[in-house]
Parts: structure tokens; C-alpha cells; sequence
């Protein structure tokens, strides 16, 4: 400890503010989420921790929240955080449907959070929030697909597709290898899928997607047609790996 | 002199209200004022009362009960929606400024599968009921209701009756009220039916 991280807000000698940075931590910690844009819709993509044998799977709580009809987001590092910040965000999507008759955009939502998160590293007797998130969602009489994410500085910006939590950087790196202009519904599904199997090792039963189109509520995949991509994905993965198996084989025979 | 009016049929609510905009004895505004407003996707409320109070008591309870939908990811039942209202109602009775507000709550109950009407007046009493209205309307379509309402009305049979409480309202009510609009609540949701001018 170099006493410089003791009060949080209090700098070290070279501009740090450790707390903060302990926060992006326990977000890298935090499992996987990605966020994609496609030409009409966006997909927000999380992976799942698989429940415990005796757990009751039916009140785990979801990654993914609901902030009103046309705004929802995902979330990586401590759930409990995540649920006191999802909570303030919903109060003010309904406080501003109240005070100006509009629903709010997502730009005005992720700003809000982010205001909240800066607002924790600043003030005595708290702590910074432990989450990064992902805002996804539509503005009101608007077919323009959005994509924000925050993070516990308070830092907030924009994205064409994006991915936090754990290993988010070897999804980044396949997103931006990946990602194409004006995608149709299925290439940003299949997109978000294909990146988040990067990092999740067990398929199918560990990947959550949600899928936002404008003017439509929030639509959760079921698992059978999450498991179908997989599938899809893998039989391609296959295939592909195939190709490449012959020539390697007619060369050492 | 606002006509608030809700008649239950077999598989639905509807929901009758006058489309002018009165204060005193004129009119400010004859069309589109919309009466109603949509709690969630299978209830609304139609007001009457104090003109101000009655779009902000209607607005906070729209915000709140769509918050509860956001926080616990479930439609409340129409039941459920208007004890809550009447409790924010009976609370505000008892404050220093009450909300002068008439409330009919129509929706239908996904999980009974039946359509609910639900009579509120500004004492916070409430009675669910197979057909309402909320001021002088009132006097002049109870009778016919009395009459013609019965518990398996179809859609069209229900829209019959609501035509012939308008007529009877245009006949007998001093001030011309410009027409109705005619909502209907069912099991896929909430949408206007007609417009009479």
C-alpha cells in the first residue's frame, strides 16, 4: 500500500486515483458482455455463469436489464453494484417520462449513469461503482440502432459493436476483425454469438442475447435458437478446419 | 360536464369519453383531449375531476406503476393497479391539498383471462363493477345499462350499447360535449375502437 489509496479521493503523486483503477479490475474480473449494431437492430450478448446443482435457476437474476421499453443494458463486474445503478437509471428513464412527456434517448440515459458512476469517485464515504456497462436501445420516432457503454471513471462513448468484462480485449480484437457495415438481423446475431464463444468455453447454456429493434420491446433469445447458432458456428468452424486438413495431410503423406 | 363512461362484455372493457375540453360552462377545446392514459399493456385509466389534477395524479401513477413493470420484469393485474391507485388517493385525501380525481380503471387479467372494471371516485372508494360511469353521465346511462348490460355481451353487442348511452347523452345533457371516443381493453391489449363525432 502506498497510502495513496486509502481515501478515494485523494491522488497519488502521479495523477492516479487508485480507487478508480481497482474498479476497472474488479470489472475485468466480471463476466463477458458484448454489444453489436447491425443495420436495424442491436444485440446485446452476455455470458452466464452456470448455476450451482441445488440453485433455484429460476430467480437467478439476468445480466441483461430492462431500463424502460426501448432502452436496456448489460453489465460486467459486481452484480450487486450493477443493481443499485440499474435501479437509479430506471427511476430517471420514468422521472423524465413524467417531467418532459418524452421517453429519454439513450444517449441522455448513458450520460446519466455515467454522471452517476463520476459522482462515486468523487465523493466522501463511498466507494466507486464495480461495473462497466453497455446501453443499448432505440430514441423515441428514431430506427437508428444505439450502442454506449460506461465505465466506473465515468467515462462514457459510442460504439459500432463493443465488448467488457472478462478477456473483453480478445473479443474487441474479434469484433474488429469481424464486424462489417449495415449487418442484417442474422449476421449481428450470429456476429454477438460468435465473439462471446471466443471466451466461453461451455456453448450454448452460458450465453444470454437480448435483441433490440426499434419501436419493439426488449426480445430475449431462447436458449434453443441461441443453441442452433452455436451449432451453426461450430459445424462452420468444422468445416473450415477441414479445408485446411487435406492439404496438410496430402503433404505428409 | 365530462363523460366518463366503462361498460365490461364478455372478453373486453370499453371505455367511453367525451372528446371536449370544459371549464365552467365553455368549451375550450373540441376535439382530441384525451381522457385516458395507459398504465401498462393490458390497463388504463380514464379521469375526470379537477382539470390540473387529474393529468398529473394520472401521469404519476402511468410513471409508477411502469417503473414497477421495469424493476420486476411483470404486468401487474388490474386489480393490482387500482389498489395501489386508491391507496395514493386515500393518502393524498388526508394531506392538506387532495387531488379532486374521478378514476375508472378498465383492463383485463391475463392470468383470470377476464376483463376488469374498476370504479374509484376522489374519496378513494372502490368498487369493481360490470359497467361505471363518473359524473352526470351517470344519471343518464345507469337506466340503460341497467337494461341492456348483460355479463356474455359480444364486442358488437357492447359497442351498441355504448352507441345508444351516447345517443342518450347528446339528447340529454345541456352542454354538447363533441363526441365521444370509444377504447377498448381485450386480451391483446389496448386500442381505439371508433370515434363518434
Amino acid at each position: 500500500m502506498s497510502g495513496y489509496d486509502r481515501a478515494l479521493s485523494v491522488f497519488s503523486p502521479d495523477g492516479h486515483v487508485f480507487q478508480v483503477e481497482y474498479a476497472l479490475e474488479a470489472v475485468k474480473r466480471g463476466t463477458c458482455a458484448v454489444g453489436v449494431k447491425g443495420a436495424d437492430i442491436v444485440v446485446l450478448g452476455c455470458e452466464k455463469r452456470t448455476a450451482m446443482k441445488l440453485q433455484d435457476t429460476r430467480i437467478t437474476p439476468s445480466k441483461i436489464a430492462v431500463i424502460d421499453h426501448h432502452v436496456c443494458l448489460a453489465f460486467a463486474g459486481l452484480n450487486a453494484d450493477a443493481r443499485v445503478l440499474v435501479d437509479k437509471a430506471r427511476i430517471e428513464a420514468q422521472s423524465h417520462r413524467l417531467t418532459v412527456e418524452d421517453p429519454v434517448t439513450v444517449e441522455y440515459l448513458t450520460k446519466h449513469i455515467a454522471g452517476i458512476q463520476q459522482k462515486y469517485t468523487q465523493s466522501g464515504g463511498v466507494r466507486p461503482f464495480g461495473i462497466s456497462t453497455l446501453v443499448i436501445g432505440f430514441d423515441p420516432n428514431d430506427k437508428t440502432p444505439r450502442l454506449y457503454q460506461t465505465e466506473p471513471s465515468g467515462i462514457y462513448s459510442a460504439w459500432k459493436a463493443n465488448a467488457i468484462g472478462r478477456s473483453s480485449k480478445t473479443v474487441r480484437e474479434f469484433l474488429e476483425k469481424n464486424y462489417e457495415e449495415e449487418m442484417d438481423r442474422e449476421a449481428t446475431i450470429r456476429l454477438a454469438i460468435k465473439s462471446l464463444l471466443e471466451v466461453v468455453q461451455t456453448g450454448a447454456r452460458n450465453i444470454e442475447i437480448a435483441i433490440m429493434a426499434a419501436g419493439k420491446r426488449i426480445e430475449m433469445l431462447p436458449f434453443e435458437s441461441i443453441e442452433q447458432y452455436v451449432k451453426d458456428i461450430e459445424a462452420e468452424k468444422e468445416a473450415e478446419a477441414a479445408k485446411k486438413k487435406p492439404r496438410g495431410q496430402t503433404s505428409s503423406n | 360536464m365530462d363523460v366518463i363512461l366503462g361498460i365490461t362484455t364478455a372478453n373486453e372493457v370499453i371505455v367511453i369519453t367525451s372528446r371536449a375540453f370544459v371549464r365552467g360552462v365553455s368549451i375550450l377545446k373540441a376535439d382530441d383531449k384525451d381522457k385516458t392514459r395507459i398504465l401498462s399493456p393490458h390497463t388504463m385509466m380514464a379521469f375526470t375531476g379537477e382539470s390540473g389534477d387529474t393529468v398529473q395524479f394520472a401521469e404519476f401513477i402511468q410513471a409508477n406503476i411502469q417503473l414497477h413493470e421495469m424493476r420486476n420484469a411483470v404486468e401487474l393485474s388490474p386489480s393490482a393497479i387500482t389498489s395501489f391507485l386508491r391507496n395514493q388517493l386515500a393518502t393524498s385525501l388526508r394531506s392538506r391539498k387532495p387531488y379532486n380525481v374521478n378514476v375508472l380503471v378498465a383492463g383485463y387479467d391475463e392470468a383470470k383471462g377476464k376483463p376488469e372494471l374498476n370504479w374509484v371516485d376522489y374519496l378513494s372508494a372502490k368498487v369493481s363493477v360490470p359497467y361505471a360511469a363518473h359524473g352526470y353521465a351517470a344519471y343518464y346511462t345507469l337506466s340503460l345499462l341497467d337494461r341492456w348490460h348483460r355479463t356474455d355481451l359480444t364486442l358488437e353487442e357492447g359497442l351498441k350499447v355504448a352507441e345508444m348511452c351516447v345517443a342518450e347523452l347528446k339528447k340529454r345533457l345541456p352542454i354538447d360535449f363533441k363526441g365521444v371516443d370509444i377504447k377498448v381493453v381485450d386480451k391483446d391489449g389496448i386500442r381505439t375502437e371508433k370515434v363518434i363525432e
